[in-house]
């Protein structure tokens, strides 16, 4: 690609100085007003929401169906452009490009790496949905596929959660994550979500245009987290009552959000080295432990020979799943898929910039694959072991524990009961327990970061005490929407903010596009 | 006696900390030893540099200035912190150790980058090193 495309913008078009907006009071180091809109608009929603719960619970009710019925066409084809963007990348030869330069090398391990943003990118989910929802797809097969006919419902049900688990998630991740560490280590732009839009704003980036997607980003990332700290503590608290009959009121879920936040708080001021990293590589560890023990006390042959069949299931239906012209199947479509495409852009400013900070020597090709493939194959593997299990306990041994609780639609009781016909369940189920709150902490530490970076204008080396502010929040807008309304609110807010940021990404991806085709290393 | 003297400088505030560097340099020329700056970065751009090698060089300038108007062998010793706001002492320690440094002068606080919590870096080394330390105040 030696015939060089003349960039139109570059890296010295700008004479921006990070933090160069930023104002230091009281001991901090803050992006102004990005800083000040976030802040007092979260405290205003806190108290406003614990004022009026029941209306916020109503106002929720209301805004989640609206928005999944209303732009479910929005958010399928802006996460099918978002796979076929990254695919197509990988093939390209902007592949080559390296992150940082073509000098830079990572600073973490494959392993490290690996860790930390498997960790930060799907964390409680998999322990929340990993059992349940292949079962109630199993049940309630989309595509018009009979529940009668076992084995198609069960080739179905599991093709359904890995379509939720697998490319299109991790796409979206991709697409912020690239884009990011692209314009901040390649052109020295600020680490924030801002910058990515320089190529299409230009200088405009460090006005109101740039403002807004900043603080847009916060309240994603705010939100979406606090729907992920709901989920945790709504399981964590489930599980203490089916373990040792500890009753899981709100008081109890309330303490959870507390003591966990709390853990989270040490774990951020102990920093991305001594607190993130080895807090995720902790979690890595119990969960691969629990992923073997669940592999090898449950059906074992089945579960690695189901790992290639629903693999193929899932790549036979992947097409017609993302297709959302002509569709019956709006319980699924609606219920389901959008609002996971929803979650998972509500946190793609959250994951992507976490993503983008720890992947500087890594080249576009190694890091899509990294951050693509790998994890949907985890992914895989995951659902596979846990939702497949399940399945199979109901279809072979007519066990009805976890079938009970998906009908009853308690989510967070569905894999304890999984794991109660298998050996050793107290172990088991401790150790489940524990993994949430691993998860949610490598969540709310990570998230608490990100949260700081946006709003002290893309500094990575403000004070500690931004940090500790941001997670206590998360911990205070958990409780606040469990409270008002809880998880529908949760999700509710969720979506409401992916929404608009779907639109953002898009966008962020013909400028990634343009950057890269400006990109230096492609001239030599 | 002393052979290699750090000192800990913060570029953006270079102008904040002139108590230190003299000091130091005036000990580099007495002993005649090589003083280091040693500066840390992020990898994410900064208000002085937008990538590491920008910083290097900005280091390097920087030393190479003040090696010249002050006559002594001056030298730059970039270094990058992936969580400057909680481990930068530790990293420093790491730096004065790369260079075989036997002495090290700094302030109290590194401003700007710390300077508002209720650590001290130099308090924090001066425990922490093996070599000597002058704490200026």
């Amino acid at each position: 690609m030696s015939e060089a495309v003349q960039p139109d913008y570059t890296v010295d078009s700008t004479d921006y100085e990070v933090g160069q907006d930023n104002v230091q009071v009281l001991g901090l180091d803050i992006h102004n007003p990005v800083f000040m809109i976030s802040a007092v608009t979260i405290v205003g929603f806190v108290i406003f929401a614990l004022m009026f719960q029941e209306g916020t619970a109503a106002f929720f009710g209301w805004l989640r169906p609206w928005l999944t019925s209303t732009f479910d066409w929005v958010f399928m084809s802006s996460a099918n452009i978002f796979v076929l963007f990254c695919l197509f990348l990988v093939v390209s030869p902007w592949g080559r490009i390296r992150l940082g330069g073509a000098d830079a090398t990572p600073d973490y391990s494959y392993a490290g790496w690996f860790a930390m943003l498997f960790a930060a990118g799907m964390g409680i989910g998999l322990m929340f949905f990993g059992v349940l929802e292949p079962v109630y797809h199993f049940q309630n097969p989309p595509l018009g596929v009979n529940p009668e006919d076992v084995e198609a419902a069960r080739a179905m049900g599991m093709a359904a959660t890995i379509f939720h688990w697998g490319l299109h998630p991790w796409a979206i991740y991709a697409v912020v994550a690239l884009s990011l560490a692209f314009f901040t280590f390649n052109n020295g732009l600020p680490l924030t979500i801002r910058s990515a839009f320089y190529p299409l704003l230009g200088d405009r980036v460090w006005g109101w245009p740039g403002h807004i997607i900043d603080t847009l980003a916060v309240f994603a990332t705010l939100f979406g987290l606090a729907t992920s700290l709901g989920f945790g503590a709504e399981q964590a608290s489930a599980g203490l009552e089916y373990l040792f009959g500890i009753p899981a009121t709100d008081v109890t879920k309330v303490v959870l959000i507390v003591a966990i936040t709390a853990v989270a708080l040490i774990s951020v001021v102990a920093g991305l080295e001594a607190g993130v990293k080895r807090l995720s590589e902790i979690n890595m560890v119990l969960a691969l432990a629990l992923l073997l023990f669940v592999i090898i006390a449950g059906p074992t042959l089945a579960v690695l020979t189901g790992f290639f069949t629903n693999a193929g299931h899932y790549f036979v239906n992947v097409l017609s799943l993302s297709n959302f012209v002509n569709r019956q199947d709006f319980d699924f479509m609606h219920g389901w898929t959008t609002f996971y495409w929803a979650w998972w852009i509500s946190w793609s400013p959250f994951v992507g910039m976490f993503i983008a900070r720890v992947s500087r020597g890594r080249t576009v090709r190694e890091f899509i694959v990294c951050v693509l493939i790998i994890p949907t194959l985890v992914s895989i593997l995951w659902m596979t072991a846990f939702g497949g299990t399940a399945i199979e306990q109901i279809v072979a041994d007519d066990y009805q524990g976890v079938a009970e609780t998906v009908a009853a639609y308690v989510p967070e009781l569905s894999l304890f009961k999984m794991l109660e016909v298998l050996p050793l369940t107290m172990v088991s189920s401790f150790l489940g327990i524990i993994l949430v709150i691993v998860f949610f902490v490598t969540s709310s530490d990570s998230g608490s970061l990100v949260i700081d970076t946006i709003t002290a204008g893309g500094k990575t080396d403000a004070p500690v005490v931004q940090r500790v502010f941001w997670a206590t929040f998360e911990g205070l807008v958990a409780i606040t929407l469990l409270l008002g309304g809880g998880l529908a609110s949760l999700q509710a807010a969720a979506i409401a903010t992916g929404f608009p940021f779907a639109v953002v990404l898009v966008v962020m991806c013909w400028c990634t596009f343009k950057g890269l085709r400006a990109d230096p290393q492609m001239a030599r | 006696m002393y052979k290699v003297i750090a000192v800990p400088v913060d570029l953006a505030h270079a102008d904040r900390l002139p108590k230190a560097l003299e000091t130091a340099a005036r000990l580099a020329k007495a002993y005649d030893a090589t003083l280091y700056y040693v500066g840390a970065t992020t990898e994410t751009p900064s208000s002085v540099a937008h990538t590491p090698e920008e910083f290097r060089g900005k280091l390097e300038r920087f030393a190479a200035e003040r090696g010249a108007a002050l006559g002594i062998e001056a030298r730059a010793k970039p270094l990058v912190s992936l969580d400057p706001a909680v481990d930068l002492d530790r990293d420093l320690l790491k730096a004065f150790g790369e260079i075989d440094a036997d002495l090290v002068v700094m302030a109290s606080h590194v401003p700007g980058i710390r300077d508002h919590l209720i650590s001290s870096n130099a308090g924090w080394i001066a425990s922490h090193a093996k070599i000597s330390v002058f704490v200026v105040r």
